[in-house]
Parts: C-alpha cells; structure tokens; sequence
C-alpha cells in the first residue's frame, strides 16, 4: 500500500459518511434561503447581517463531500443571488464557489457533525467569504467598499451561531448515499 | 500512473468555473453603460422569486388589517379628534403656501423659467430588496405592463427614494439614493448652493461638491434641483445632519434623508412629467418683473398729494391674487384721462408704468392701444410682457436694474 495514496484523516468511521439529498430539497431550500436573504431585511433591518444562502452553500458542502458539486452548489447559489441585486453577476457567485470548494474539501477531512466544528468551520469561511466578496467587488468591479475588522468578525459570530441552530435543522433532510 | 488532469481535478474544475464567472463579470462590467438590456436569466430568476414576496406582502397586509380594523380600535376617537385639528392646521398652511406658489410661478415665468411638473404617478408597494448588504435595491411590484420604465423618479410622501434601476414585465427595481452608485442632483433650500447627493458603502448619504468656503450648517433642508433630468425640481430630499472639512476644497456633509429608507413601504413611480412654463393667472393684471421689484424697494414719497380721480385702478388690487400684482401705474398727473386701459383688462403692450412719469411731473400720454416706448434710463432691461391696464398714482422712481438671472435649476452639475 502506498502512504501517500491514503488519506489521512483525523475523523472516525462514520464521520467520513457522504450524504445526499432529495431534489426538492436540493432547489428548494436554496431558493427558499434567497428568498429570506430579500425579504426579511425589509422588514426586520437587523437581519441583513446574515448570510442564509451562504449558510446554505457551506451545509450543503459540508455533507456532499464533494468538492466539484460543493463548488457547483456555491456557484448556483451565488449566481442565483447576484441576480437579484443591481451590480454585475458574479461577485457572489465567485466568492461562494470559493467556500464551496473549501468546506466540501475540509469536510471530507474533519469531523463537521458537532456543533462546535460546526460553529467554527462556519465562521471561518464566513471570513473567506467576505475577503473574497471584498477582492471580487473592489478589485474587478470597482465598488466603494470598506473592510472592518470588528464589523466582519462579529457577523461572522453571528453568521456562526445561526448557522449551527440552521444545520440542525437541516440534517433531518439528509441521505445516506 | 495517475495523470495531472486526474490528480488535480478539483483544482482544475475549480479554476474553470471561477474563470467562467469572471469572464462573465467582465463582459457585464464592460457593457454596464447599456442599461436597457436585461438579461432574460435575471427575469427568469427575479419572476422566480418576487411572486412569492408578493403573496406574503399580500397575506401580511390582510393580517394586519384584520387587526387594525377590527381589534385594535382604541383611541381611534381620539385619533380622529386629533387629526381633523391637524388637516384645519394644514389647510390653513396650504392657502399660505398657495400663494407664495402663485407668486414664485409668476416670477418665473416673466424670466421664461421651464419647470418639471410630475404630471401623473402609479402607486406600488415594496415587495423585496436585493438580498444583499453591498447594494440597496428594493423590488416593487409594478412593471412594464403599469407603465414604468428605466429612469423614472420612485418618490414617497416623505421625500424622493430613488430611481427605477431596472423594469421587468411585473415587477422593478429600485435603486434607492443611499446606494454607492447612486446620485442625485440637490440644493440647498435656503442658499440655492447645488450639489451632487451620493450613497456610501454603509447607507449614509453625502453631499459633494460644495465648496468648502460656503456656508452650510445643520438642519438645512435639501431639495431636488431638477438637473439630473429625473427627479422634478422641488421635492425633498433631506436635511443636513452634519458638516465636516472634505477632501481638497470640498465640504463632507453627511445628510438625513426625508423618506425613511429603511422602512419604505408604499411608494409613487412618476411615470410621467410635463415641461411647461408655470400658468399666469389670467386676472387681467400683467406686471412687469422690474414693477414687481420695484414695489419691493423703498419707495420715494409723493412729491404731489394724489390728486388722481380714483379709477379703475382699484380693481388691480383686487384682480390678482398676492402683492406682486398689487402694481401701480405711476401717472400721477391728474390731466391724464381715463385711458381705454381701464376699459382694457386684457393683456395691453409694453407701457413704461414706472417710466411713464419723469421728475417733473409730466406724463407721457398712455393709450393703451398705442406700444410707448419709455425713455431709455427708465427701462429695465429684462422683457417685459404687459403691464398694468389700470392707472393710479403711485410714487415716481425710476425702475430699478433687472435682477440677474437666478441659478438655473436646469444647469445642475450631474445627471444622475
């Protein structure tokens, strides 16, 4: 047997376990997530700091373990998003395909089950998320933005925190492949 | 032996689709100046999502009538009370400011001012928003089949909101004035200084190129000066919350908007505006701007009791509405008959009321069938278009310099 060939992995048996989903949940809780991201601000302003649909991408990756329909996913979503708004399409659907790479490749390596992998994985690549967002939107498109610090780590706190009660949530759709 | 194409597939799907997406945004940043195309997969996704934001828009709406039309009645009485006291208040306002109106349209028209008026409206209700922290967009839900497109003025009770960004069959977005792309052509209400009102990252809204040895101060309001070409002039915008030295030689003024962005609900759509010179009531009295002026500054005493036989003049005062038509034809001389001016309340050519007597006393004869061409030290170099049909004594003076022509609303610095 070759050493490099295996993966090293620092989960037990079962946390390797890929899962899949019905189509009804795969389109519709994406779109139902958008639909929440458009229009509950207008109502409650203080939800704007959440980011459903990117929640969306990272549980969706986080249990496909799969890191070219992780990426798809992202791109879907983000794209779908990027519609909505007024700026070219393509700032959301880059930084989302970015994360959803991302946390389908850590989650075929780490122990993602548990509500603090789940808290930190989350607003780990909340952070990802953003930076890309930020290089996309500043860099290519040539918006004014401005990074904070304190701003983006406690959104990310709060994106995390959302997100851990939200996968609970989901995991009762979930399938064993 | 594994191949690099199988070893780092991943990788390779990756960077594909992030090249694909990136072509893709460089394609829509370069073609940005075409706002009229819309992408059919956007109006795939907007028909997607929006009738699912108009059907709880809908169902909030009944609940919320339910509630307030049969639970919650207490201290509508009260309420009622309370707002006819308000609309008495109002209206007493209203024939004030009526009259101003009158006056400052009158004003403009004798200097050819063309004003944009908002001619007709369509009323919506904000169904959505974009999604996303970076812009602020709303949904509304009325499209192309109401009438709107690009361009149009989205404006509420409280102040303007923004301007339809883009239209689709049903449904339209908004890109409100606290948004980074956005811009709007402004003024200060008291000191007429224009300015240009643009969004930030973060929703705040700033005033630009006012210079910074202007004088602003908080509180001032601001109002639309009409030069971007789709916000009529006169609506307002909002009040300056603060006022800080900028960059260069630019204040940075932080402004308060009127409408309350975050909370918009209902909204008006101008569909359509009209240019047109503001309507001279036709009371038969037609004033010169240098009389209107004139009647303004200090005035030299009667050198001669007012000896004029009381003629018709006493219906000028009484035939136009405001001051400014409260104008005097200055014959002071007693010989002078009773022209067929009196007898002539319709639109009369030039006489030089201001002109028609000179420091002796003499009166150059009035007929007012007859154009007189006053002396030329007396003549107020701006157009006049009529003059007072009726004759009464009035103080001798000469008519003043014509004012100089006002900031035109219509030169301000950007289009949106």
């Amino acid at each position: 047997m070759n050493p490099t060939s295996v993966p090293i992995t620092y989960t037990s048996g079962e946390q390797i376990e890929v899962y899949r989903f019905s189509f009804p949940v795969t389109i519709g809780v994406p779109l139902l997530a958008i639909f929440f991201q458009a229009f509950v601000p207008r109502r409650l302003p203080f939800f704007s700091i959440f980011d459903f649909p990117l929640l969306v991408t990272i549980f969706f990756a986080m249990a496909r373990r799969n890191p070219i329909t992780g990426l798809l996913t992202g791109a879907a979503i983000g794209l779908v998003q990027d519609m909505l708004g007024p700026y070219p399409i393509g700032i959301y659907g880059i930084a989302k395909t970015v994360v959803g790479y991302g946390a389908s490749s850590l989650g075929s390596k780490l122990d993602v089950e548990n509500a603090g992998a789940r808290l930190l994985v989350t607003l780990g690549f909340y952070l990802v998320h953003q930076a890309a967002f930020f290089a996309v939107a500043r860099g290519m498109v040539n918006l004014n933005m401005n990074w904070s610090w304190s701003h983006d780590l406690l959104a990310g706190v709060a994106n995390a925190m959302v997100g851990t009660v939200l996968y609970f949530a989901l995991d009762r759709f979930k399938q064993r492949a | 032996m594994e191949t690099v194409l199988g070893r780092y597939r991943n990788l390779i799907i990756l960077v594909g689709v992030l090249f694909l997406q990136v072509l893709g945004l460089a394609v829509q940043v370069k073609r940005s100046g075409d706002a009229q195309n819309t992408r059919l997969i956007r109006i795939w996704v907007v028909d997607a999502i929006t009738p699912f934001e108009r059907v709880f828009v809908r169902l909030e709406n009944g609940v919320g009538d339910l509630w307030h039309n049969y639970f919650y009645l207490r201290g509508v009485r009260a309420e009622n009370r309370e707002l006819r006291q308000q609309i008495e208040q109002m209206r007493l306002k209203q024939v004030r400011l009526n009259e101003d109106a009158a006056q400052a349209h009158r004003l403009q028209s004798l200097l050819s001012f063309k004003e944009q008026y908002i001619e007709e409206t369509v009323a919506a209700q904000v169904i959505g928003s974009s999604g996303s922290d970076l812009s602020r967009s709303l949904y509304i839900d009325k499209g192309s089949k109401d009438g709107v497109a690009p361009d149009m003025a989205v404006i509420t009770a409280g102040g303007i909101v923004g301007k339809v960004l883009r239209v689709y069959p049903t449904t339209s977005l908004v890109l409100m004035i606290n948004d980074q792309s956005s811009g709007v052509g402004v003024l200060l209400e008291k000191s007429r200084l224009q300015g240009v009102l643009r969004g930030t990252s973060n929703g705040e809204l700033m005033l630009e190129r006012v210079m910074s040895d202007e004088s602003v101060s908080p509180g001032e309001t601001l109002v639309s000066s009409g030069g971007d070409q789709i916000f009529p002039k006169g609506l307002p915008v909002g009040t300056v919350a603060s006022v800080k030295p900028g960059r260069e030689m630019f204040l940075s003024i932080k402004v308060k908007p009127a409408a309350d962005l975050s909370r918009v609900e209902e909204v008006l759509v101008v569909t359509e505006k009209q240019e047109r010179e503001p309507a001279i009531e036709e009371t038969g009295i037609h004033v010169r701007a240098a009389d209107v002026l004139a009647k303004r500054l200090p005035s030299v005493p009667d050198k001669r009791p007012a000896a004029a036989p009381a003629q018709a003049g006493s219906g000028s005062s009484t035939a136009a509405a405001g001051s400014a038509t409260n104008v005097k034809v200055q014959t002071t001389n007693a010989a002078v008959p009773k022209t067929d001016a009196s007898s002539k309340p319709a639109v009369a050519p030039m006489q030089a009321a201001s002109a028609a007597t000179n420091d002796s006393g003499s009166v150059v004869k009035t007929n007012s069938g007859d154009s007189v061409t006053p002396p030329a030290d007396t003549i107020p170099t701006s157009k006049p278009i009529a003059s007072p049909s009726q004759s009464e004594p009035s103080p001798v003076m000469k008519a003043p310099a014509p004012p100089a022509n006002p900031p035109s609303a219509n030169t301000a610095d950007e289009p949106h």
